[in-house]
């Protein structure tokens, strides 16, 4: 994120945050500021620290070295319930004892509010996550859904400034998934209010952050909006990790120019890099044009069609360079275009590779 | 949002206070602990190293005891006692279980609560059965051929009854996991039974054969009782300790006595530990209970088996409560209720019995209280990380202790000459304190387990809801282990109300309590008096039982709503 640019002090700064298990580091010198109102997912493989980082934000596993501020105030070594923030659990850890009423409600009967104010902010509450009227259910005669439902009930009850949600869709079938991903963005659009929210599923991260931080092992890899971080990865780890990419093995021919094998390659992005140095370079399956090439067009290259998966909406075929036998490179066709230019495994095919969707990254 | 957010804004003070609650509650449980569990066991080893003036003579003690043959004696008698119950035990619990878990067999469940009966008595009842069957007066005499059962048989017969509930919920719990599928591909590959029988199903059980082997083993050793009423001549440690202290008031060898009864208990809590440690999860998430399929001969010669066991305890049982209504054993055998008039044998008559009560009553409740609000504190707190491993360990260590060392430990503790707490000897509440010591690891270990079951993320849901803590404990931690803690109550109100070996040196001339009358009229040759005694209180912890068991099915069932879908 690009804060610089930025006026409005961030409503949640974190610098330089370090955790460890015993020997194990678990985040390494984190620091990251999310804006007010906005919806951030971090998102990486298994293992690599979302939880942890979530779980110091609220204080539940305090940090070893470094500082968080929320809204301004230091609370690096406040208990988690200084920290103003609603969390929901994987496991929604919803009270099975206690009514859906009663566990919307547990936070606020604690401030000595009026028992009818209580019942009405509950009604209002259930009503906003979509599920007035079961107040008096108990969680194990819910759907997997609906707990998740009352476990963000029950988190938003005290209008917290900060909403941290840890996998909070990853234990349901993938139906309601979709369903509840669009409610809950747009419910923390209606609230406006900050969100945290952990997720592997990169999908999900881009259809639902304004900002999404990909971690991996301990560090930030990268920070920025979904379009950023899928169009214009900063590492090879995100460009692997989102979306799926084809990497080649290539050398910096010139100050916008590489080569692969023996293929000629224009790309911009090469001027980053000095001229000789080994790289890699990586391109999406989608980008790859096949379409009205002529004479004009840049990065042509001919290949023939290895073999071709069919994927339901379009196929992933594996092209082979002509001029570079032992290169793969994964390209998404469309059926449509798959039916006019008759695309079938052992067929000669020409693509071209846009230069400005060509990404290089350091070896 | 329409309606005006209740405002929230949490005092940073109120928070520190429920941090410092927290740190002082597990302060306070380490301490209690210490109090009621290491510092009594401290005194007793220290007393072993003291002469009568309470002077240290290092060794000296043990070394007279270890060159006394009437003393170091009893060690191989107990041992071989103890193997040779052991040895007979565990085949009859691992058979037995077997038809419990792997058979479908009919009436299981009731076969199940038959075989616990030896539970809700004190240990020396069957032994004062046995006298009535086969003792001097005994009513199969003569199936002794000459034979006396005063001495080692009588005392193995008896501790075989007294152990066999012990062995067999440890059998069920380890033959209750299987895995349906290892079976299956057993079956698939033509295995013979008695194959599999070898292959999978014994290696199964294994460590829960162990674990119960070690257990009976321990029971036989530390058990006082039975071999007080039926041991004869024949020594072993346990009466050692007690006729040491309580008959020729030599404190310090009774504590030799106490350290070597610790030893075999001791060795075998971390032989098993070992033992259990190399144990694989041989059960993993994935796998598929195991349903037993149908074998009609199978099912009815295990049924014939289970039939005989659950006779033999019957008439065990039976055969004291029985005898205990009639006039004069075994020439008139008519029915009266003269020998439940304990004021005629026993001065402090029914007196005694109504001390058990109260005392067991106040383990119940105390110790439950304490047991699960430091279970609580152990697993579902943060503060102190070593504190909480001290308090764990410490809550641990009892279940390797008998109750006659702890007993024997606590009489040394509280009569030591610097010690405040002096003004308890005797008292109700010594003998509640150290009922509750001594059945500490058994209630911890129900508590954590429970606790262990409630998602960890229930303190920081509350936490982010700044409820404290204690909030949630009230109204989510207790409600939902409620089954639990009426288990530890009941647990510790039987067993407070049936050992002997915890309480034999402790209480005083106002306090004395059924389980000991026993062994005084027995002593005073009053058998009758004794099974009537021993009647009451199998009488009244099997009553508990059974309130336990409707409050858990009737009233329970209301207040639990929310477990059914
Ligand atoms: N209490 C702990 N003790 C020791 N190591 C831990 C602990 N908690 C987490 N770790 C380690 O820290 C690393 C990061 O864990 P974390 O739970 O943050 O991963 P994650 O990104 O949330 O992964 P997932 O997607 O699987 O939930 C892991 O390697 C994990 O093994
Ligand atoms: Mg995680």
């Amino acid at each position: 994120m690009d804060t610089s640019t930025d006026s409005a002090p961030p409503f949640l700064r974190i610098r330089n945050l370090t955790k460890r298990f015993g020997q194990f580091t678990a985040l390494k010198d984190i620091s990251l500021d999310v804006k007010t109102g906005d919806f951030v997912c971090f998102l990486g493989p298994s293992g690599c620290g979302k939880t942890t980082l979530l779980r110091a934000i609220a204080g539940l596993d305090p940090q070893d070295e470094g500082m968080i501020e929320i809204a301004g105030r230091d609370v690096s070594h406040l208990p988690p319930a200084a920290r103003d923030f609603g969390i929901v659990f994987q496991s929604y850890a919803l009270f099975p004892n206690l009514t859906v009423a009663a566990n919307v409600g547990f936070g606020l009967v604690n401030q000595r509010a009026a028992r009818a104010a209580i019942t009405a902010r509950v009604a209002e509450l259930l009503a906003l996550v979509g599920m007035p009227e079961q107040g008096t259910k108990y969680p194990v005669q819910l759907s997997g859904g609906q707990q998740q439902r009352v476990a963000l009930a029950r988190a938003l009850a005290t209008s917290p400034g900060l909403l941290l949600l840890d996998e909070p869709l990853s234990a349901l079938d993938a139906r309601v998934r979709l369903r509840l991903r669009d409610e809950i963005k747009m419910l923390q659009r209606r609230l406006g209010v900050t969100t945290i929210m952990v997720t592997h599923d990169q999908e999900e991260a881009l259809a639902m952050a304004d900002t999404i931080v990909v971690m991996n092992q301990g560090v930030i890899e990268q920070v920025g909006s979904p379009q950023e971080i899928y169009r214009k990865p900063a590492t090879a780890f995100v460009a692997d990790f989102v979306g799926t990419m084809t990497f080649l093995d290539a050398e910096i021919a010139g100050p916008a120019a590489l080569r692969v094998g023996a293929i000629e390659l224009a790309c911009p992005d090469a001027a980053r890099f000095l001229k000789g140095s080994a790289v890699r370079i990586g391109l999406r399956p989608e980008e790859i044009r096949v379409r009205n090439i002529d004479s004009a067009t840049p990065n042509q290259v001919a290949t023939h069609v290895t073999t071709l998966d069919f994927l339901g909406s379009f196929c992933r075929a594996h092209l082979t360079p002509e001029a570079a036998p032992g290169v793969a490179i994964l390209a998404d066709f469309s059926l449509n275009l798959m039916r006019d230019l008759a695309v079938a495994e052992g067929q000669p095919l020409t693509i071209a590779l846009p230069p400005e969707s060509l990404r290089v990254f350091a070896k | 949002m329409s309606v005006a957010a209740i405002s929230t804004s949490a005092p940073a003070a109120r928070l520190s206070r429920e941090e410092w609650l927290m740190r002082l509650g597990v302060v306070l449980l380490v301490c209690w602990l210490m109090l009621v569990i290491a510092l009594p066991l401290w005194a007793l080893l220290s007393k072993s190293f003291q002469n009568a003036d309470g002077r240290f003579i290092g060794l000296a003690n043990y070394v007279r005891y270890f060159s006394t043959p009437t003393l170091y004696g009893s060690i191989l008698n107990s041992v071989g006692v103890a193997i040779v119950t052991t040895g007979i035990v565990i085949p009859l619990a691992f058979t037995y279980a077997y038809a419990l878990t792997r058979s479908r067999m009919p009436f299981r469940s009731l076969f199940y609560a038959g075989a616990m009966l030896p539970l809700f008595a004190p240990s020396l009842l069957s032994a004062i059965s046995l006298i009535y069957l086969f003792g001097n007066q005994g009513l199969l005499k003569g199936l002794l051929f000459g034979g006396s059962i005063y001495g080692p048989v009588g005392i193995i017969v008896a501790q075989v009854f007294y152990c066999f509930p012990h062995a067999l919920i440890i059998a069920v719990t380890a033959l209750a996991l299987a895995d349906a599928r290892l079976y299956e591909v057993a079956d698939a590959l033509g295995t013979r039974k008695s194959r599999i029988f070898r292959t999978v199903t014994l290696p199964g059980a294994k460590f829960g054969l162990i674990n119960a082997g070690f257990v009976v083993f321990t029971l036989v050793v530390t058990d006082f009782g039975i071999a007080k009423v039926i041991g004869g001549q024949f020594n072993v440690l346990a009466t050692d300790a007690y006729k040491q202290v309580v008959g020729q008031q030599n404190f310090e060898m009774g504590a030799v006595v106490g350290m070597v009864l610790l030893a075999p208990a001791v060795l075998a809590f971390v032989i098993d530990r070992m033992v259990q440690r190399r144990q694989v999860a041989l059960l993993s998430a994935r796998a598929v209970p195991l349903e037993p399929k149908e074998n009609r001969a199978r099912d009815i010669a295990l049924l014939a088996f289970c039939l005989f066991i659950v006779g033999l305890l019957i008439v065990v049982l039976g055969t004291a409560i029985w005898a205990s209504f009639i006039t004069y054993w075994p020439y008139n055998l008519t029915l009266t209720l003269k020998n439940y008039a304990f004021g005629a044998f026993d001065q402090s008559g029914w007196s005694s019995y109504g001390n058990s009560v109260a005392m067991a009553a106040g383990a119940a409740i105390l110790g439950t209280a304490i047991v699960f609000t430091g279970a609580y504190l152990v697993e579902k707190t943060k503060v102190f990380a070593g504190g909480r491993m001290i308090a764990h360990l410490l809550a641990m260590l009892p279940m390797a202790v008998p109750g006659l060392v702890l007993g024997l430990g606590y009489v040394f503790f509280v009569n030591a000459s610097w010690n405040p707490l002096k003004i308890l000897y005797g008292t109700l509440a010594v003998l509640v304190i150290n009922c509750v010591a001594h059945f500490y690891t058994v209630a911890h270990i129900t508590a954590l387990t429970a606790l262990k079951q409630i998602d960890p993320e229930f303190e920081s849901v509350s936490a982010s809801l700044k409820v404290p803590f204690w909030r949630t404990f009230r109204r989510v931690t207790v409600p939902i282990c409620m089954p639990a803690i009426l288990d530890i109550a009941v647990y510790l109100f039987v067993n407070a109300l049936t050992t002997v070996s915890a309480v034999i040196f402790l209480y005083g001339a106002d306090t004395k309590l059924a389980s000991i009358a026993i062994v005084h009229m027995d002593e005073a040759g009053v058998t009758s008096g004794a099974a009537a005694m021993a009647t009451v209180i199998v009488a009244t912890a099997l009553g508990v039982k059974l309130l336990h068991v409707l409050l858990d099915r009737v009233v329970f069932m209301r207040w639990q709503a929310w477990r059914r879908r």
